[in-house]
């Protein structure tokens, strides 16, 4: 027996091909056998009819004509051409030794071959010098526009729960290896519920204190009152001045800076401190998916892929890394 | 010539033109019936769970099929753009199997994880929110539908009938894991692990 998942056992194997070449036999006999009518012209050239008449139209008992007779011929041979070259008899793999995962490979290893170059050469090139080449940018704007651009918008300005990438206003940081980081591995942006923690109550009186963090409009006495509380419950994350966890060194927190006025989860119309509550009382479950695999396809990842330097990684990931450019150059025209 | 016969016997005729049709799917389907490839599941399938069952039923009453197909075919534009091509080993759970066979969207055999769980919830309530130019219909309502499980235990039992192996404890518990949970939530919980067994990507 074959170990190949794709073999196939000698009765179906016989099946088949019987099958098939019956088949072909039994089309030519049949094509022979109606090859001559027994009925032989007069001796003035006409031909007999079948003896059927439907308003008066008879039917010559005439053989096939010659020319389709011929091309039905042709047909056969293409058939049993094609038959033996290709697999078509049960487990026989056909003189060529075609098969449709051998042909895809050719397929992938000849745009590899010429396509691969091209992005090897974009490797060897810093972020920051390949976000100023237009030709580099034009690539990396289909690759952006075939993967990212369905959450984070075709001008990547983001949307409700999808960060807006052309501003300066970065969660996990928008260094070139923060942005690499980030399209490699993803994100996961994760608050808890503060519902059971806070009560409603507390949660009305820290949304006020977080939009005060902004100067925005608030209840000055609700703020004051949950002051302590976030110092006690939001620091961590947030960090004591309330600017995120990327301006404490910690970009990886994601949590975002809360002094400014960019809100990812205030959807459109909503007002401002309603989209606050919402979050503190049901938390956020930000999640960006690991891009790698889509972007750079048929690349196998090494076990130690986060050990790697950042020239490493532009090479083994290298539209990752002019993935990683585009993103830059949106917010560092 | 003898045609005579068959030309004016319709029974015969009929008879032999079954007879002839038939050759082709004794040839080229009945053998699939008994080949590893297409009855063995790939490594580490496995049934999927009552709340994505549920979401597959969704799938299907609401015809996600027109539009959507669930089969890459062995084309490096295809496997380029979704991922590794499908294998029969992926389907061998699925009564019926969701191939599809028209794309007006993209196919969905490998969407599972490549989107979030928050942009699928988005996308269906309405996709024009997340993806302007998209021209999928909206499906605000499956938010609004609970599901009582008064017949997952039922489905999973048939489905073990068809040979898909779900366990006592699995249809035991298949009614309380999807009470209460939204058509959206089932749903999502569907795409979410289509195509995730084969990570060779």
């Amino acid at each position: 027996m074959n170990s190949s998942p794709l073999a196939m056992s000698g009765f179906w194997s016989l099946w088949i091909s019987v099958i098939t070449l019956g088949v072909i036999a039994f089309c030519w006999w049949l094509l022979y056998g109606n090859r001559k009518t027994d009925k032989a012209p007069s001796a003035s050239g006409e031909v007999e009819t079948t003896g059927h008449a439907a308003d008066g139209i008879e039917e010559y008992d005439n053989p096939l004509p010659r020319w389709w007779f011929i091309m039905f011929v042709i047909t056969i041979v293409f058939g049993l051409v094609y038959l033996v070259l290709y697999p078509g008899l049960g487990s026989y793999k056909g003189v060529l030794g075609w098969t449709a995962h051998s042909q895809w490979e050719e397929e992938v290893a000849e745009a590899r071959e010429e396509y691969a170059p091209i992005f090897q050469n974009y490797a060897q090139i810093s972020v920051e010098e390949l976000a100023q080449d237009p030709e580099a940018m034009q690539v990396a704007d289909r690759l952006y526009q075939n993967n990212c651009a369905i959450c984070h918008g075709s001008s990547a300005r983001g949307g409700y729960g999808f960060p807006n990438l052309t501003d300066d206003n970065w969660m996990y940081g928008g260094e070139p290896a923060q942005i690499r980081q980030t399209i490699i591995w993803g994100r996961n942006g994760n608050m808890v519920a503060y519902q059971n923690i806070l009560g409603e109550e507390g949660i009305e009186n820290m949304a006020n204190y977080v939009l005060s963090l902004s100067g925005q409009e608030h209840d000055a006495d609700k703020a004051a009152e949950a002051a302590p509380q976030f110092q006690a419950q939001c620091v961590a994350c947030h960090g004591p001045n309330a600017k995120g966890a990327a301006a404490q060194g910690l970009p990886d927190i994601g949590a975002p800076d809360l002094t400014d006025d960019y809100w990812l989860y205030q959807q459109p119309g909503q007002e401002l401190k309603a989209s606050i509550v919402q979050t503190l009382t049901h938390g956020r479950n930000g999640h960006m998916p690991a891009q790698a695999g889509y972007l750079d396809v048929g690349v196998d990842l090494p076990s130690d892929l986060r050990s790697k330097s950042q020239d490493e990684l532009a090479e083994l990931l290298p539209k990752v890394h002019l993935v990683t450019a585009y993103i830059y150059s949106l917010s560092n025209q | 010539m003898k045609h005579d016969i068959i030309e004016k016997n319709v029974g015969l005729m009929a008879v032999l033109i079954l007879v002839v049709i038939s050759f082709g799917g004794l040839a080229e389907i009945v053998p699939l019936f008994f080949q590893k490839y297409t009855t063995e599941p790939v490594e580490g399938l496995e049934p999927i769970s009552a709340l994505e069952l549920e979401g597959r039923d969704v799938y299907i009453r609401e015809g996600c099929y027109v539009c959507h197909s669930q089969q890459i075919r062995p084309f490096r534009a295809e496997t380029e753009r979704y991922g590794h091509y499908s294998v029969a080993g992926e389907f061998v759970y699925d009564h019926t199997f969701q191939w599809g066979s028209k794309r007006t969207g993209p196919d969905l055999a490998r969407v599972g994880g490549r989107y979030s769980d928050d942009w699928h919830y988005a996308h269906l309530h309405n996709p024009r929110d997340v993806v302007p130019e998209s021209i999928m219909p909206a499906y605000p309502w499956l938010n609004y539908a609970t599901l009582d499980g008064s017949n997952t235990a039922t489905k999973l039992e048939r489905l073990r009938m068809l040979g898909v192996p779900y366990t006592d404890e699995d249809i035991a518990g298949a009614a309380d894991a999807v009470r209460g949970k939204t058509e959206m939530d089932a749903l999502v919980a569907y795409l979410q692990q289509l195509g995730t067994v084969l990570q060779d990507r």
